[in-house]
């Protein structure tokens, strides 16, 4: 009796809150996982279960491999989105970071792109990838060869192969002032005693750099990686924005929307419960990784 | 005594929130039988469409004295959002009094579901089977049955042209077959016009292959391809496929990266000299100021009519069908087509109407809708489920990037076999 007056009232605070994640989260993920082992195909409703049928089907049976290729996409995406951010975000914090004038400016011109919504920014890049070339050149293709610089002139993410890596570059220039903001945080957290202490022990630049200050850095990129990692799996505003939905630019988000329009209820609920498991891969382990640092600290 | 008020906070605290969420839960039921309001849902919310809705409602306040007429509309072009919307009520058996569908085989999945009702038996009393051509009522018929009142007609199948820039090239006729037509471009490119053909993103290149089709196979064998008669193996598929990709040559290198309108622009820049587009480009055309256009039916497609309609439809439990009938009724009248078409920009679908009351293109279509051949189009959800325009959309994307005959051929195949006939 002691006890329950003891955690008693807490769980009674909690419990709509409880309720409503067990209801609106993980209910509907119980539901999205039973339509997805369903025969929903059509507006029809559905008649039975199919077991795997339609996991196996998006890698197997799936028209022109649609499925398989914007599992490929979405690779090159991620992979050239989170070098770049990653990149961007630490050169830009190791800049400032080192003292230059006027920062506060420079952290805020880094950082705004973030305050504008992937549709908005969707459409101007839109205009600024345009991918004529030569004389009707648009956007930056026309800015490239206005200053006679035409060989840096490209199809942009109209390229069967690359072009999700200029999709990337949207991604990069809205997200890299963010991944800046957390390394310049992460400069910041670190004791001045610690400078101090290595320059005492004679180290040079590039030896305080190396050994003292970017392995204290390493909780911060981790963060960075897994808040940029699944932004990127579930990427579908600025790709709808760009290009619209279409085969060349096509990623999982973006094919289970189309697959709901057509009422195809099963496929979409296979898709996202796919997404959700490749989300997951990349958070779960960060989950245990930080609960593991806060019980040993 | 510390925790039991801290217990008492707590239970007040959740009982309030549940509460709250109670009431939420509590919505709105909708009317009752002996409704008067005809609740009509549509994604016409602005322009011509709008124009258009209004014209009707005016003539249905006319027709049916003691019905009030609702606006369910829901914006966002094609019905992208409406589509969602209109799921999800009927599922939660919840239907709209009548809802805008494109007529054809787009109804399937709402007819296969049971949530539409057939009306046959009012096309004879309202007299609309002799009031549209045999032709539209063949494309309506699903198993004897028809379930839905076509409000318009556009037509799919018609090239739109820049005359200035054919007269510089010396084009005067337009040409009689696929071969004339290639000649022609040809000659647009000699003049330094690199691409003569405009087109945009997968769906206008859909609208373009399916123009190719109807030549190559002509119409009955066209027709035969979405109801599961014709064998998408065959060997003139395979040379509409290469046809299409010879035409492709002609096109600008940023299709993907364009919609219907953006080619327009570049037929009325003189960038272009054609593009093929449905007859909606009429009336953009004259609303954007540009009078330097011709058109013409598409090269070998001879007498064909390709179209499509925007309808409506009894739903299953609606709440109020009398009013219902009395609207679809009203939009199948020779004056509530008439109040709608000349707002929209399209022709009737009915062929006893009076041409002088159109605009000079809608004449012309109205003059071939009475004599032609229909065939329905995929693009445009006539021809074929939401499903299957999904997926030949998505493979005649993947086609616009490799080019691949064989691949495009295979993957229309099984797009048929997954979606003829459910």
């Amino acid at each position: 009796m002691r006890r329950l007056r003891q955690w008693g009232p807490g769980l009674a605070l909690l419990s709509p809150s409880l309720i409503l994640l067990a209801v609106f989260v993980y209910g509907l993920i119980a539901w999205t996982l039973k339509v997805s082992v369903s025969d929903e195909h059509t507006a029809l409703g559905s008649k039975g279960f199919v077991g795997l049928d339609n996991y196996t089907k998006l890698f197997t049976d799936d028209i022109n491999d649609r499925f398989v290729h914007s599992l490929k996409n979405l690779l090159i995406f991620t992979a050239v989105f989170l070098v770049g951010t990653m990149f961007f975000g630490l050169l830009w914090a190791f800049l400032l970071e080192r003292g230059v004038r006027a920062e506060g400016f420079f952290r805020t011109v880094y950082l705004f792109p973030m305050a504008v919504s992937f549709i908005a920014s969707g459409v101007v890049w839109r205009w600024l990838m345009n991918p004529n070339k030569g004389e009707g050149a648009g956007g930056l293709n026309a800015v490239f060869g206005a200053v006679h610089l035409d060989f840096l002139q490209s199809t942009w993410w109209t390229n069967p192969n690359w072009g999700m890596a200029s999709m990337a570059i949207p991604a990069m220039w809205q997200l890299s002032g963010y991944v800046m903001a957390l390394f310049l945080a992460g400069f910041r957290g670190i004791p001045q005693e610690l400078r101090e202490a290595a320059a005492m022990d004679g180290a040079s630049t590039y030896r305080l750099y190396r050994n003292v200050i970017f392995p204290q850095l390493t909780p911060v990129a981790l963060s960075a990686l897994i808040i940029i990692g699944h932004m990127s799996m579930k990427m579908f505003d600025l790709i709808m924005s760009v290009s619209g939905p279409q085969w060349l630019t096509e990623v999982p988000a973006v094919y289970v929307w189309q697959a709901l329009l057509t009422s195809d209820y099963a496929k979409a609920a296979a898709i996202s419960i796919i997404l959700l498991l490749l989300v997951a891969v990349v958070i779960v382990p960060y989950l245990i990784y930080t609960n593991r640092a806060e019980k040993s600290s | 005594m510390r925790f039991s008020r801290r217990a008492a906070v707590a239970v007040v605290g959740v009982a309030a929130l549940l509460t709250a969420t109670a009431c939420g839960s509590s919505g709105d039921s909708g009317g009752g039988t002996g409704s008067k309001k005809v609740e009509v849902f549509t994604w016409w919310a602005d322009g011509g469409e709008k124009a258009g809705l209004d014209g009707l409602v005016a003539q249905f306040a006319k027709d049916c004295p003691g019905q009030t007429f609702e606006n369910g509309a829901v914006a966002g072009g094609a019905g992208a959002n409406a589509k969602q919307v209109l799921a999800s009520r009927l599922q939660q058996n919840q239907p709209p009094d009548t809802f805008q569908a494109h007529a054809g085989a787009e109804l399937l999945d709402y007819i296969n579901a049971g949530q539409v009702q057939d009306l046959s038996a009012d096309y004879d009393t309202w007299g609309l089977k002799t009031a549209f051509p045999q032709g539209l009522i063949d494309n309506l018929t699903v198993d004897g049955k028809i379930y839905s009142v076509p409000a318009n007609i556009h037509r799919a199948n018609v090239v739109w042209t820049n005359k200035k820039v054919l007269s510089d090239a010396g084009i005067t006729d337009d040409p009689k077959d696929l071969a004339g037509f290639i000649a022609d471009l040809d000659k647009l490119k000699a003049k330094g016009i690199k691409s003569p053909l405009a087109i945009g993103k997968d769906w206008t290149q859909l609208m373009l292959f399916e123009s190719v089709l109807i030549t190559d196979l002509g119409a009955d064998q066209f027709t035969g391809l979405w109801k599961g008669t014709t064998d998408w193996t065959s060997a003139p598929v395979t040379k509409a496929i290469t046809d299409f990709k010879q035409l492709l040559t002609y096109t600008n290198t940023d299709r993907d990266a364009l919609d219907w309108t953006d080619a327009e622009k570049l037929v009325m820049d003189g960038k272009a000299g054609y593009q093929l587009m449905g007859d909606w480009e009429a009336a953009d055309l004259d609303a954007k100021n540009f009078t330097g256009y011709g058109y013409f039916t598409f090269p070998g497609n001879g007498a064909t009519y390709q179209w499509l309609a925007d309808s409506f439809v009894l739903p299953k439990g609606a709440n109020n069908a009398d009013g219902t009938k009395c609207w679809l009724k009203t939009v199948g009248s020779a004056d509530g087509q008439k109040a709608f078409n000349t707002k929209k920009g399209s022709i009737p679908a009915r062929t006893d109407a009076s041409p002088a009351d159109y605009p000079k293109y809608q004449q012309a279509a109205m003059a071939d809708w009475k004599t032609e051949k229909q065939v329905p189009s995929c693009a445009h959800g006539s021809a074929c489920s939401q499903g299957w325009q999904g997926a030949a959309n998505s493979a005649l994307g993947a086609f616009s990037t490799n080019q691949d005959v064989a691949g495009l051929q295979k993957a229309l195949a099984a797009a048929a076999q997954q979606f003829a006939k459910k």
